[in-house]
């Protein structure tokens, strides 16, 4: 059974670690979703989760921000460390936490206000603007960064509901990007939307990794490879190899790794 | 043993197909007729209330000339308010009993009794009340004639509107077939006439024996007092219960037992609240009884099951995805809850608050049991505080007593009672759901 899970690799990465998972495992009730994960995801990269549906990718990746919380059936143990603190300590706030580990979803779900209003809602309750016009230089830097300025700035009061997927999907971004976090999850963010929008999104993830440690999960082998550096494969609740996203496409050590990107399992 | 359905040919239809499309035509008949039976329930209800109440929003005048003598009204003739009103309303009996006669003179009527008083019958007993508090109001009147709209009695006014006959009052000591041809002959000179009846809107209630007097003002008042009360309870308290218990409570054994027990209120009778009412309220608390603040506690306590289940369920109806985001980008619990998630619901709990105190507005039964219902409600309270203090009958509480007088004019007065009840019902209804058009998201 140790077999399962790759060995630790601290060391030669050691000073890049953003965050470093030690022997987490997570509930649901009775269901053992996650089994005794060790994953050290570095600073400044794209790490993707790949692996059958119901292997535990959303679980994990939601319990880097301790979304898992809201749900009151889900237990997480083990050790998560964030630069080196361990996010689960009594004394950490999960506001706090998510103010520095920002999440996208699968489907977009832009908050039925203006698009301003979207991007200044997480400034506004983290203080990070003194005034309307650094709050505006705010809304228009995410929206930047985002890769939406262009689209949606003649119409910042529109309502952000009414943008198409992609769009709605940028906005999501630009909004997670808002509160200047240092991590960056998300969760399968291209799954709702169209091919073009999806080049759209996959474009910015690639200019998000100058700035954020980024993780993805996806279904999608093809876009692990265009986007990630690194790449997790997840198999029933174990993490069954972690590696540079390269070797996992070329040269996997795990057979159930190669079954699954070669298509036989999934 | 199968049917080789879909090797025929598409233009015969097979048995099982011509089953299926006669079950549902079937289906659509009885559902037809079950919707055209509401129908008609619906319009006979309504056009019943309409034809009985429509007649006690009118009522039967006399306009009179009447003398006010001095030497009756002042004889000191210093028109001191105070002495004045040693006259009392036997002094000015006669002098309006007077008038009519000279009314019937003047328009060449032959008076049918011996003198004046006998054509007392005609009007109503709350005629002298009326000339006398205009008089003690504008003293300088005394010693004119002036022109007067008083009341006619009920048996006119019913006379008049075809509820009582000739041969109705064959056996009434107070009123006969004589007095009707009187009341004829004043029709045709245009002395006596219907009119709309705004008193009976903004009126208070009148003793048993005058019921063209009475009016629904005073317990609209009582009612309007007592759902400040539950307005201003139900919605706070509702609400932050259904917030705490949708966001916040944990799923446990003891929040299953209290959600349990919200849907079991909802369904306990509302004579039940009453009797609590009646024991917690007046008998421990010792507050005032037929008081519209403890009518509104009652009725709190019954809107409060509504509420909480309408605003549980429109929380519910928020999707999960826009917590997930405010929770996502570091909103606590609290602002996720306030900035987001009430917003959203907020047309579902007021769609189901107005419901809640539609149904409030219109529930007698606990009334009974802390006094609103039998309370002559025939004061306008005077300020706010007597509004919740000061004893007072609500609208259903009035018109519950009003069908239960003999007198069949109350009977018709219910009726009107009934129109005005609806029409507030009606209003705030449709106001619900104006409120849920105007505020429905589109996502
Ligand atoms: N909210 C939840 N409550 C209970 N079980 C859950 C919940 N979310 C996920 N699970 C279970 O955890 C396992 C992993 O699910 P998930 O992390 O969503 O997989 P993936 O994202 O890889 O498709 C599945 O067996 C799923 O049934
Ligand atoms: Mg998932």
């Amino acid at each position: 059974m140790m077999k399962d899970n790759v060995e630790n690799k601290v060391g030669v990465d050691a000073m890049n670690v953003k965050f470093s998972a030690r022997d987490v495992q997570v509930y649901y009730g009775d269901n053992h979703a996650i089994k005794d994960v060790n994953v050290d995801i570095l600073d400044k990269t794209v790490t993707a989760f790949i692996g059958p549906s119901g292997c535990g990718k959303s679980t994990f990746l939601r319990s880097l921000n301790r979304m898992n919380d809201t749900i009151p059936i889900c237990r997480v143990e083990g050790d998560i460390l964030l630069d080196g603190e361990d996010i689960n300590a009594p004394q950490v706030d999960p506001v706090q936490l998510r103010a520095k580990v920002g999440m996208v979803f699968q489907k977009p779900n832009p908050f039925p206000k203006s698009i301003y209003d979207n991007i200044a809602y997480g400034p506004r309750i983290h203080g990070l603007a003194r005034n309307k016009a650094e709050l505006d230089e705010i809304v228009e830097k995410s929206l930047r960064r985002g890769a939406i300025w262009d689209e949606v700035k003649d119409r910042l009061d529109a309502p952000g509901t009414g943008l198409s997927g992609g769009q709605q999907q940028r906005l999501c971004i630009a909004r997670a990007v808002a509160t200047e976090p240092e991590v960056l999850l998300m969760d399968e963010p291209c799954s709702a939307l169209d091919p073009i929008a999806t080049a759209q999104v996959e474009e910015l993830i690639d200019e998000l990794k100058a700035s954020y440690s980024v993780v993805i999960v996806t279904h999608s082998m093809q876009q692990a490879a265009r986007v990630s550096q690194k790449t997790a494969f997840f198999h029933l609740g174990n993490l069954v190899e972690y590696d540079d996203t390269t070797t996992i496409f070329t040269n996997p050590r795990d057979t159930r790794t190669e079954s699954y990107i070669t298509g036989r399992i999934g | 043993m199968t049917d080789a359905t879909n090797t025929g040919s598409l233009y015969d239809v097979d048995a099982r197909t011509k089953k299926r499309n006669a079950a549902e035509k079937r289906f659509r008949i009885y559902g037809m007729i079950a919707i055209g039976l509401g129908l008609v329930f619906l319009v006979a209800l309504l056009s019943t209330i309409v034809v009985r109440g429509i007649p006690a929003f009118q009522q039967t005048k006399l306009t009179l000339p009447i003398a006010l003598p001095e030497e009756t009204l002042d004889k000191s003739g210093v028109r001191d308010i105070e002495v004045m009103k040693k006259v009392s309303t036997f002094g000015y009996n006669p002098l309006i009993e007077q008038a009519l006669a000279d009314a019937l003179d003047a328009n060449g009527i032959e008076n049918p009794f011996e003198d004046a008083k006998g054509l007392k019958p005609i009007l109503s007993s709350s005629a002298a009340a009326v000339v006398r508090d205009e008089v003690l109001a504008n003293p300088e009147l005394v010693g004119t004639t002036h022109t007067f709209e008083i009341l006619a009695a009920s048996r006119v006014d019913g006379y008049l509107k075809g509820r009582v006959t000739r041969e109705s009052v064959a056996r009434d000591n107070n009123i006969d077939a004589a007095h009707f041809d009187v009341v004829d002959a004043l029709r045709d000179a245009g002395i006596i006439a219907k009119g709309f009846n705004f008193d009976f809107i903004t009126g208070a209630d009148a003793s048993e024996s005058r019921p063209e007097q009475a009016g629904i003002g005073v317990s609209m008042l009582g009612s309007l007092f007592m759902m400040f009360v539950v307005l201003g309870l139900s919605l706070p308290i509702g609400v932050a219960a259904s917030i705490y218990l949708e966001e916040f409570a944990t799923q446990n054994r003891f929040t299953d037992i209290i959600e349990v027990n919200i849907s079991n209120l909802a369904a306990v009778p509302s004579i039940v609240f009453g009797i609590l009412g009646l024991a917690v309220f007046i008998q421990f608390m010792h507050l005032p009884q037929s008081a519209p603040l403890v009518g509104g506690l009652v009725l709190t306590l019954m809107t409060l099951p509504t509420i909480i289940i309408s605003t549980r369920a429109s929380l519910k109806a928020v999707p999960p995805s826009i917590r997930e985001a405010a929770l996502g980008i570091g909103a606590s619990k609290m602002q996720t809850v306030f900035h987001h998630v009430l917003p959203l619901a907020m047309p579902g709990i007021l769609t189901g608050t107005i419901i809640g105190l539609a149904q409030a507005l219109g529930e007698t039964a606990p009334l009974l049991l802390i006094g609103m219902v039998g309370y002559i409600a025939s004061n306008y309270p005077d300020g706010v505080a007597s509004g919740f203090l000061d004893p007072n009958s609500a609208m259903p509480a009035q018109i519950y007593e009003w069908a239960k007088r003999a007198d069949p004019a109350y009977y018709e007065r219910a009726w009107g009672g009934i129109i005005i009840l609806l029409v507030f019902l009606m209003t705030m209804n449709i106001l619900a759901v104006i409120l849920r058009r105007r505020f429905e998201r589109r996502w």
